[in-house]
């Protein structure tokens, strides 16, 4: 009966990975497609209020970033507590907001340089004092197009 | 001797150790973006070449003081009633040429949507947070009544009409069709929202 040859003792099959890169490599995708690549790190607190009424930001291409809030705990040594303004990878002063769009705006390519937009990324604990300089800025440079970038919710949480 | 079955088969075992790494590469090095928000126009820092004449009727004031209290029209508001007041003041449609205005037609309120302004003023102490919900609610007094427009007009939704003009996957010839729906109703209820200079704070 040589058909029916008892398994030895103790020695289970071995489990296929053949497929195991298949699987890899299709989360890879996945992030590949939905995430996209941190353009800088982020040295400021940054908890975004909340508003029901948002549009979405489409094209990355066509939006500048300008990061305001308390710098992160490893910060706050060197550059204290109150809320500084994050241009690329650095601390910055209102005034030097409009050199910061201009370059920006000169490194797009021409077709885009007119349909830019600022968006604002401003922590919920800063004070409008400041962010009516940088809009104050803004003006000067022409660059009227902005956005208060918000997380999606109920506005009325960012009260407490 | 010759080879027998084509040539040896290249070991694959360690693919998965190689796209595990891509994988956690891609993990750290990105970010799932949250970019959503309020879309705002700043005004041009050249002052207007005349002074243009606004009736105070027409304009509806909001402060924020240093606290997140709201004054609207002089008086003292909560938060939550702004929006109510703002599409009040919006709809009202005082000088009767507004024909499509479901308002009270109160002599002392806004003549006409087109001619009705809202102005903004807030401390320079005044919370981000609290600027933010003011904002919302704002728009979100705008949204309502071009939301109702659009919905006698088009029979859709106003934010939904200019979610799917906006978006560049949407094809050309909708995206024809919408601009004029979108257009049409932005008219009907212009976002006039002027924000003045921030006062100092005493």
């Amino acid at each position: 009966m040589g058909k029916f040859n008892k398994k030895k003792d103790g020695d289970l099959p071995a489990v296929s990975t053949a497929s195991l890169p298949d699987i890899v490599f299709m989360l890879l995708f996945f992030f590949m497609t939905v995430t996209t690549m941190k353009d800088s790190s982020l040295m400021v607190q940054n908890t975004l209020p909340n508003a029901t009424e948002v549009k979405k930001l489409e094209k990355k291409d066509r939006v500048l970033y300008i990061y305001v809030g308390k710098p992160t705990r490893e910060y706050q040594k060197v550059f204290g507590t109150e809320p500084k303004i994050q241009l690329n990878d650095k601390f910055a002063n209102v005034s030097e907001v409009g050199d910061f769009i201009l370059m920006e705006r000169a490194k797009k390519p021409q077709e885009l340089q007119n349909v830019l937009t600022t968006a604002l990324k401003v922590d919920k604990e800063a004070n409008m004092g400041l962010i009516s300089d940088i809009k104050q800025e803004l003006r000067k440079v022409n660059a009227l197009k902005i956005n208060y970038t918000t997380y999606e919710g109920d506005a009325f949480r960012n009260l407490q | 001797m010759p080879r027998r079955g084509g040539p040896p088969e290249v070991n694959a075992g360690s693919m998965a150790d190689i796209a595990f790494l891509l994988l956690i590469f891609f993990l750290v090095t990105t970010t799932i973006e949250t970019d959503a928000g309020l879309d705002r126009m700043l005004p041009p820092i050249e002052p207007p070449d005349q002074d243009v004449v606004i009736k105070q009727k027409n304009i509806f004031t909001v402060n924020i003081n240093k606290n997140g209290q709201l004054l609207v029209e002089e008086e003292l508001l909560d938060l939550r009633d702004l929006r109510s007041r703002a599409v009040a003041f919006l709809d009202n449609g005082g000088d009767g040429s507004c024909n499509y205005c479901r308002g009270g037609k109160d002599g002392s309120s806004s003549d006409n949507p087109s001619k009705a302004i809202i102005s903004l003023k807030n401390d320079r102490e005044t919370k981000y947070a609290t600027y933010i919900t003011v904002q919302n609610e704002l728009v979100g007094a705008y949204n309502e009544l071009r939301n109702r427009e659009a919905q006698r007009l088009y029979g859709r939704n106003f934010t939904e009409m200019e979610a799917e003009f906006l978006n560049p996957e949407t094809p050309a010839s909708i995206r024809d069709d919408l601009k004029d729906k979108v257009k049409t109703i932005q008219d009907l209820f212009p976002q006039k929202l002027s924000e003045a200079q921030t006062a100092a704070s005493n």
